[in-house]
């Protein structure tokens, strides 16, 4: 199934703008889906073929909510939130998962800049959270421990 | 696909739940063969028409996908419309009312 | 022969009934007995704990677990399961009828089972008598581990959330059965040489590896359950055979006898607690 996609243009016009947009063009208006930042092997080529070469730093602006040693690393449940002005984007990567970038999220105008979800996570490993503000990535990490328990069955 | 729409003051929580397997495409079955990916790729909110929300998954998300946001603007009663697609090319879209106060 | 009337026959056997009754026991003393030191243990052990909350088993006691489990019952994985049960417990039989014509409350009786069967002296457990509504009504069993009966069950228990475990055992025939399970629960078996009691009593709160051992206390009560583990609902007696698996020991079958007295015996040592299932746990 083909599906025709159109570069999304974000204006600081606010809503009505883009609810007269999101009324002319179809549903799939966002930037070709990052299918190769899905499919790469190693977090820094997710990371590149998701938003290019823009500079990284560090940010303690980023909150990840995510447990210590995690109950089962198929389903360990990650809430993130940021504060930083002008967000249009969050990613997520499990560092050590066969593919590291797990999920993004576009930071719409009315939603909150914060999500979420439940990931799969290999074996233990950092969580790494890019967000996107202009053209800048801050980062913040969280390590998750995943075991393998006494009682399997 | 289920959803909890609840409006606090000014903001709506929405919480899903969709049923799928999420197949990383890296497993083999009983008898040896790869069972092919199968995951969700793309889910999208719309609340009179405007887009609140869009995420793109991968098969590193768990098996019945669970995502959970929040959105100003709307109220109770109002509707919104969620939506799914997959690597396969199947979907869903459901509307849900918000509810609460 | 002279007819004897009804009210000397009763005279006559009254004296005679009377004297049999001092033979039975109060099997129902008996048994509370045992569940006071159950309980007692398990109250001693973990302090904080209410009551009702050993019900939820590790989350009652490990920080880390529970505000995983917590964010899970944001939207708990067995939803899905049980809107499918719904769906399957209010579809018809071939023969126009539904589980309804089985199970009163629209299906809201989960807590009247495991109940002991007088007649057929046996334990009958729900998922049992879901598949015996269904011979009763011409249509196949459903397999016992998972899947639709998991489904069916986890809908039942999740409308009869909140009644009263209020298991009887009133006679001699359950009061054997009581003690079947009894037994089992506290006998040592498989390679791994381990009861249930040596995990769940005695290692219960502490750490086999990176696991926490749940009390026993309460155990039964949130079944079904999805366990992350399977990515899917099963019943408690799928449980039973995994664990069994896990020491080494032979699964047995599932609804068999031995389950079916295990789960009775252990049903009742949750005597005055609530059911709150289906739940999630790892």
């Amino acid at each position: 199934m083909t599906i025709t996609r159109r570069r999304f243009l974000r204006t600081l016009g606010g809503t009505l703008a883009s609810a007269a947009l999101a009324v002319t063009i179809p549903l799939q208006v966002f930037a070709k889906r990052s299918d190769e930042a899905f499919l790469s092997g190693s977090l820094e080529e997710a990371i590149n073929a998701k938003y290019g070469s823009l500079p990284i730093e560090d940010s303690g602006q980023i909150q990840i909510k995510a447990p210590q040693i995690a109950e089962n690393g198929a389903f360990v449940p990650v809430t993130i939130s940021t504060d930083i002005p002008g967000a249009t984007s969050i990613s997520i990567f499990a560092e050590a998962n066969f593919s590291p970038l797990v999920a993004s999220f576009d930071v719409l105008p009315r939603m909150h800049p914060d999500v979420s979800l439940r990931i799969r996570m290999a074996k233990t490993s950092d969580i790494t959270v890019l967000v996107r503000a202009g053209d800048k990535l801050y980062r913040a990490t969280r390590e998750v421990k995943v075991t393998i328990g006494g009682c399997g069955g | 696909m289920k959803v909890k729409a609840v409006a606090k003051g000014d903001a709506v929580s929405v919480k899903m739940l969709i049923k799928h397997p999420m197949e990383m495409g890296r497993r083999k079955d009983a008898e040896g063969n790869l069972i092919p990916a199968h995951y969700i790729t793309e889910v999208t909110v719309k609340y009179n028409g405007e887009i609140v929300f869009h995420s793109e998954l991968g098969p590193g998300v768990s098996m019945d996908p669970y995502l959970a946001f929040t959105f100003d603007g709307a109220k109770a009663g109002e509707s919104i419309s969620l939506s799914w697609m997959d690597n396969k090319g199947q979907s869903e879209r459901v509307d849900a009312i918000i509810g609460g106060t | 022969m002279k007819k004897i009337s009804q009210s000397r026959m009763f005279l006559l056997l009254l004296p005679i009934t009377m004297l049999w009754s001092c033979q039975t026991k109060d099997y129902s003393a008996l048994v509370n007995k045992d569940i006071e030191e159950f309980r007692a243990y398990f109250t001693e052990r973990f302090p904080e704990v209410e009551l009702d909350d050993f019900a939820d088993g590790v989350y009652a006691i490990d920080d880390n677990a529970r505000e995983q489990w917590l964010a899970m019952e944001d939207f708990p994985p067995y939803s899905i399961a049980v809107e499918e049960g719904q769906a399957l417990f209010e579809n018809s039989f071939s023969n126009g009828k539904t589980y309804t014509d089985c199970f009163p409350e629209g299906g809201a009786v989960r807590h009247n089972y495991p109940y002991f069967d007088e007649q057929r002296n046996m334990v009958v457990t729900l998922e049992m008598a879901i598949n015996e509504c269904r011979s009763a009504n011409g249509e196949p069993p459903l397999e016992y581990k998972k899947g639709d009966i998991a489904k069916i069950s986890s809908y039942m228990a999740y409308i009869s959330r909140g009644k009263p475990v209020e298991v009887k055992v009133s006679s001699q025939g359950a009061y054997e059965a009581y003690l079947k399970g009894k037994e089992f629960f506290y006998a040592k078996r498989g390679q791994l040489n381990m009861s249930c009691a040596g995990c769940h009593m005695r290692y219960s709160g502490r750490r086999l590896r990176s696991e926490v051992i749940s009390p026993a206390l309460g155990h039964p009560v949130h079944f079904p359950v999805f366990r992350l583990k399977w990515g899917e609902i099963g019943t408690l007696q799928r449980r039973y055979a995994g664990c069994n698996r896990n020491i080494g020991a032979k699964p047995l079958a599932i609804q068999g006898e031995e389950y079916r007295n295990l789960e009775f015996f252990q049903t009742v040592m949750s005597n005055g607690m609530h059911f709150n299932g289906p739940a999630s746990r790892k």
